[in-house]
């Protein structure tokens, strides 16, 4: 199983991130789980979210402590929160940001990858709207191969129909050739 | 419909169960304390895709009135509330099963004020546990879905003739996407026939319904619900039986899961069995002999099957969801010693109260809960309750 934990502000669309992700993994067959950090919902707040998928049943009903895959959709959240926390050693960090993985200076307690992208830019450009949720799936796929970009298509097309679907596909395909991994 | 298997939110998997199922009447409260079933029913039905009427009331009170009324001349009827709603409701709920009305209602469950809380645990359910309705607990999305139409089939046969409520975990499931099966639109119609009302209200044949109770028929109608509640089981045995053959899905009112062999169990309902058994399968290799028992029919309570899983274990390890203050502790605990007591092989019974408005119960909590009990049984502790994880 691989756990995911998506950090994100209110409106940025961490919640859809792992929306997605499930239903691709769903679609091809495997198990997963998307679910917000409970609570009221405030644009621009801090907010959380996961995502579980497996080959077999998943049987958890709590949070994800111990992420194999974290996503920061949004850099200026790294000052506020250790993005981190919990992490399992092997995982993999996947954060938005113009730096590159060493200029971040991350100090990690386990050995995990870092991979980054300059998801604002990319989603301007695409999308019209630095909204990096679809393009942060990008850089998760390339880093984890947990989903690709065929199995999210579907959902992608469902959730924005043809024509901002088609640009939010283009963002994910940009980031996931322009993500920057440090083993 | 055609039989497919999706991700979808549990929520929205409820509402399209409820318009496969063919219902003709849903009333609700469309804003807070709701969840995306109504909103996403209100869709359907605006769309064209459900030949129903949506009726959205100016509270739950009369949400449940308009519910009664309508399952009074025969329509099928689906309601869907949360804590402060169901409270609000609750005038009206007594009187739907009083007046054996037909009826499901998706029960999301949440806390109730003060404070004010939106979030999960079983405080709303128990305050109506006594009203006389059938209360079956889930534990997924598909058993969401499965059981609105096996909850119809209980609850309009003509034996029954009860309202059913389906208790599913706010949020854990409400707001969950993971994989349901849905059913082809033909299994459903298989499945579920027509509601025909008997004694139906209708201006051709005029019957009286909810009249004045003086004490000399009073007591014989409670008796009349008592009967009405206990007959049920072996109609809600039937419909989960059938369901099971039609999809392989079978549902129980007791389930358990490596309980056979099991010294102690883990007793849970709702949702949280499935972490029980995740754990328990770590706490197996490790060698503990222990097992989960999971109670899906609350009402009427299955003292038989109960009794068949649990007499004879060493201990149980009871988690509830809410607290009767200055009771016994947890309601189901507390159901789970009478329903044992003075039984050859009764098990010694310790009761923790967890998740108390959507508090994190995560499998280092279910582990310490079932190890910690465990002891605490083995050392005779077993007054009142725990509440796991209280601070300060």
């Amino acid at each position: 199983m691989q756990e995911i934990r998506l950090h994100g502000r209110g409106g940025q669309g961490a919640v859809t991130s792992a929306e997605l992700i499930a239903i691709a993994a769903i679609n091809k067959g495997n198990y997963a789980q998307a679910f917000p950090s409970f609570g009221p919902e405030r644009r621009g707040a801090p907010v959380v979210a996961f995502c579980r998928v497996d080959d077999k049943k998943i049987n958890i009903r709590a949070k994800v402590y111990n992420p194999d895959v974290v996503i920061v959709l949004d850099p200026g959240l790294l000052s506020l929160l250790d993005p981190s926390e919990g992490m399992r050693e092997g995982g993999v960090l996947i954060l938005n940001t113009k730096k590159s993985p060493e200029a971040l200076g991350i100090r990690a307690e386990v050995p995990f990858r870092i991979a980054t992208v300059d998801a604002n830019a990319i989603a301007i450009e695409e999308v019209g709207r630095p909204i990096v949720n679809t393009t942060m799936i990008g850089a998760m796929i390339r880093a984890t191969g947990l989903i690709g970009i065929e199995d999210v298509k579907k959902p992608l097309m469902e959730r924005f129909g043809s024509k901002l679907g088609a640009r939010n596909l283009k963002a994910l395909e940009r980031a996931y050739h322009e993500v920057v991994m440090k083993e | 419909m055609p039989k497919v298997r999706k991700g979808v939110e549990v929520s929205i998997a409820i509402a399209d169960a409820v318009a496969q199922a063919d219902t003709d009447v849903i009333a609700a409260y469309p804003i807070t304390p709701q969840t995306h079933i109504v909103e996403h029913l209100s869709e359907i039905v605006a769309n064209g895709e459900l030949d129903a009427e949506f009726v959205p009331v100016d509270s739950e009170h009369s949400a449940m009135s308009v519910c009664c009324g309508s399952s009074a001349v025969g329509a099928r009827t689906f309601t869907s509330t949360s804590s402060q709603g169901l409270a609000l409701m609750s005038e009206i709920f007594f009187i739907a099963a009083a007046m054996r009305l037909p009826m499901v209602m998706a029960l999301a469950n949440r806390s109730l004020s003060s404070p004010l809380s939106i979030w999960n645990d079983h405080t709303d359910t128990m305050m109506v546990r006594d009203a006389g309705w059938v209360h079956i607990f889930v534990e997924n999305g598909q058993e969401c879905y499965d059981n609105i139409f096996c909850s119809y089939r209980m609850s309009e046969d003509p034996e029954v003739r009860l309202p059913v409520a389906i208790n599913l975990d706010g949020f854990i499931l409400t707001h969950m996407i993971e994989p349901i099966e849905y059913e082809d639109d033909e299994t459903i119609r298989k499945y579920l026939p027509p509601f025909t009302m008997i004694n139906a209200l209708h201006p051709d044949n005029p019957v009286s319904m909810g009249c004045f109770g003086m004490p000399e028929i009073y007591t014989e109608t409670q008796m009349n619900r008592e009967h009405g509640i206990r007959n049920s089981y072996p109609v809600i045995l039937k419909a989960w039986d059938e369901w099971g053959k039609l999809t392989g899905r079978y549902y129980r009112p007791v389930e358990t899961y490596r309980a056979d062999d099991a010294e102690y169990c883990i007793v849970t309902m709702g949702s949280y069995g499935e972490t029980a058994m995740e754990v328990v399968d770590t706490l197996r290799a490790e060698g503990e002999k222990v097992g989960v028992v999971k109670i899906r029919l609350w009402r009427p309570f299955p003292y038989d099957e109960i009794r068949a899983a649990l007499l004879g274990k060493k201990s149980l390890v009871v988690i509830d969801r809410a607290i009767s203050f200055g009771g016994p502790g947890g309601p189901v605990a507390s159901e789970l010693r009478s329903a044992l007591y003075q039984k050859k092989g009764a098990p010694t019974i310790v009761n923790y109260v967890a998740g108390l408005a959507g508090r994190d119960v995560s499998r280092k909590d279910f582990r310490n809960i079932i190890l910690e009990g465990k002891e605490k049984a083995r050392r005779g502790e077993t007054e009142g309750f725990t509440l796991y994880g209280l601070r300060g």
